[in-house]
């Protein structure tokens, strides 16, 4: 069942803010990783990693970089079986 | 080229900074407790006591902090931040900074945990960071970080003589040139059920499991092994010429390094304690000092039956008929033994005895080992020369045969 892209939101906000101290509420859907949150490669591995735990799915390495701001993630979990 | 101290930093398990630690070892508290996490009844672990924080990492870091560093770097950066805030948070050219900041097992939490996480949960959910939070030179790396360090970071192992030996490497780092300030010292977070049961199964520890705070007792008839302790300590180490230029506040010299290896067995100690007389000798002499200039020594003595006579004889080998004037304290009798943060927690406490001319108890001593014969400071602290330049050794000897001393003087 696909997680509602809200409900992804709110838990990846959670993800992100425990590994990188950033507050909820500004870890919003067109916030992009690097540029605006300042999230480097190895956070981003961490987030990726947590987040396929958290959402049970699968995010290929070469999909990665295609995540470039947040919604991209939220989208892309949101629409994995 | 002379090497002070400006600043010192620890969290121990008598305190969680440096005065309050200190005052605990002048009034003789144990900072030995009995285990109470829940892997001690899951995993049946032997020995259920340990020299344990008194303030834990989380009531001082934040939780990213906290999450990408292994509880040893935790220690150290809580450390270090103190000893840099206590040297003034100097101004320095980063290419002229490094930092020793050494272990003995390094990140052995996030080893295990990673591991734990392989089998239960499969490699996928390993976190990236793991790598670089167990990996020993992590906590030296970790200070490198936070302060910008550009001369070099190093991480030197020698068991339980590795946070002493960070302080050489830190010294000679100042002395050949290569920084005009090293922050350096040690760490250990290895109150887990491997290590224990590791060093249980040598039948080191102490199983004096009923009276946790009277389980450290070197020199006392009744030792029977040692009581495992964590924390970090870690000090600014510089030039005097950079200090006297910035008008820091000097608290110590170090003045002279010793290190020398048994060449006899993987653990014991070689039994005729040359290897650690030749350390104190060479340290000694490289301060430009004889052994008549020193009035105090903090002994490594970690209550083990074999160990504690060894560096007691050979102290008294040394001192000859100046051994009643050297004050030797035994300070794991109250910390238990810090194994990669020892050598620097108890530098620690040999400059603060030097600062306020007091050597530090030996709790414990009930009924000394009659072989002593070692001018021993129990109980209470005992009162140094009232005057005058002092000068006091820190012996720091390491499972394999490793042996550091170093020779400390006044500011």
């Amino acid at each position: 069942m696909a997680h509602p892209e809200n409900e992804v939101l709110a838990h990846l906000a959670e993800i992100v803010s425990e590994e990188t101290g950033i507050d909820t509420a500004e870890i919003q859907m067109d916030k992009s990783f690097t540029d605006d949150l300042d999230i480097d490669s190895l956070s981003m591995m961490t987030i990726v990693t947590l987040a396929e735990e958290k959402f049970d799915v699968r995010i290929p390495d070469e999909e990665v970089k295609n995540l470039v701001t947040v919604g991209d993630a939220v989208k892309f979990i949101a629409a994995q079986d | 080229m002379n090497v002070v101290i400006t600043g010192l930093g620890a969290t121990t398990p008598l305190g969680g900074d440096v005065p309050s630690t200190w005052e605990a070892a002048l009034a003789g508290k144990s900072g030995v407790r009995t285990l109470e996490y829940d892997w001690v009844e899951k995993y049946r672990v032997p020995i259920t006591i340990a020299g344990q924080l008194v303030v834990r990492p989380d009531e001082v870091l934040t939780r990213p902090e906290m999450k990408r560093m292994d509880p040893m770097s935790q220690y150290a950066i809580v450390a270090t931040r103190e000893a840099w805030t206590d040297a003034g948070s100097p101004e320095v050219d980063p290419l002229r900074l490094g930092t020793v900041v050494s272990t003995g097992i390094g990140g052995v939490w996030t080893m295990l945990d990673a591991w734990d996480t392989v089998r239960d949960r499969g490699p996928e959910r390993v976190l990236p960071l793991s790598v670089p939070m167990l990996m020993p030179n992590s906590a030296t790396a970790y200070v490198e970080l936070e302060l910008g360090a550009k001369a070099g970071a190093h991480a030197v192992v020698s068991a339980c003589a590795s946070g002493a030996e960070a302080l050489a490497v830190a010294y000679d780092m100042i002395q050949s040139g290569r920084a005009d300030i090293v922050v350096a010292g040690g760490t250990e977070a290895a109150i887990h059920p491997l290590p224990i049961s590791t060093f249980a199964a040598m039948k080191t520890l102490s199983k004096r499991l009923d009276d946790p705070e009277r389980a450290s007792r070197p020199y006392d008839v009744d030792r029977d092994g040692f009581v495992l302790g964590e924390g970090a300590a870690v000090m600014v180490l510089e030039s005097e010429e950079h200090a006297v230029a910035r008008g820091a506040r000097i608290r110590a010299r170090l003045l002279g390094t010793g290190r020398t290896a048994d060449g006899y067995h993987i653990a014991a100690p070689e039994p005729t304690g040359d290897g650690q007389k030749r350390a104190m000798l060479a340290a000694v002499e490289q301060a430009g000092l004889t052994l008549a200039d020193i009035s105090h020594i903090n002994a490594h003595a970690t209550s083990t039956p074999v160990g504690d006579p060894i560096e007691a004889r050979g102290i008294r080998d040394l001192l000859g008929g100046h051994t009643d004037d050297v004050l030797v304290s035994a300070t794991k009798s109250m910390t238990g033994h810090l194994l990669g943060g020892a050598g620097a927690l108890e530098s620690v406490f040999t400059i603060k005895a030097l600062e306020d001319r007091k050597a530090p108890p030996t709790i414990n001593v009930d009924n000394p080992d009659p072989d002593l014969a070692i001018n021993l400071v129990r109980n209470t602290p005992g009162a140094l020369p009232a005057s005058g330049d002092l000068a006091a050794i820190n012996n720091s000897f390491g499972f394999g045969g490793h042996n550091v001393a170093l020779v400390f003087g006044s500011a």
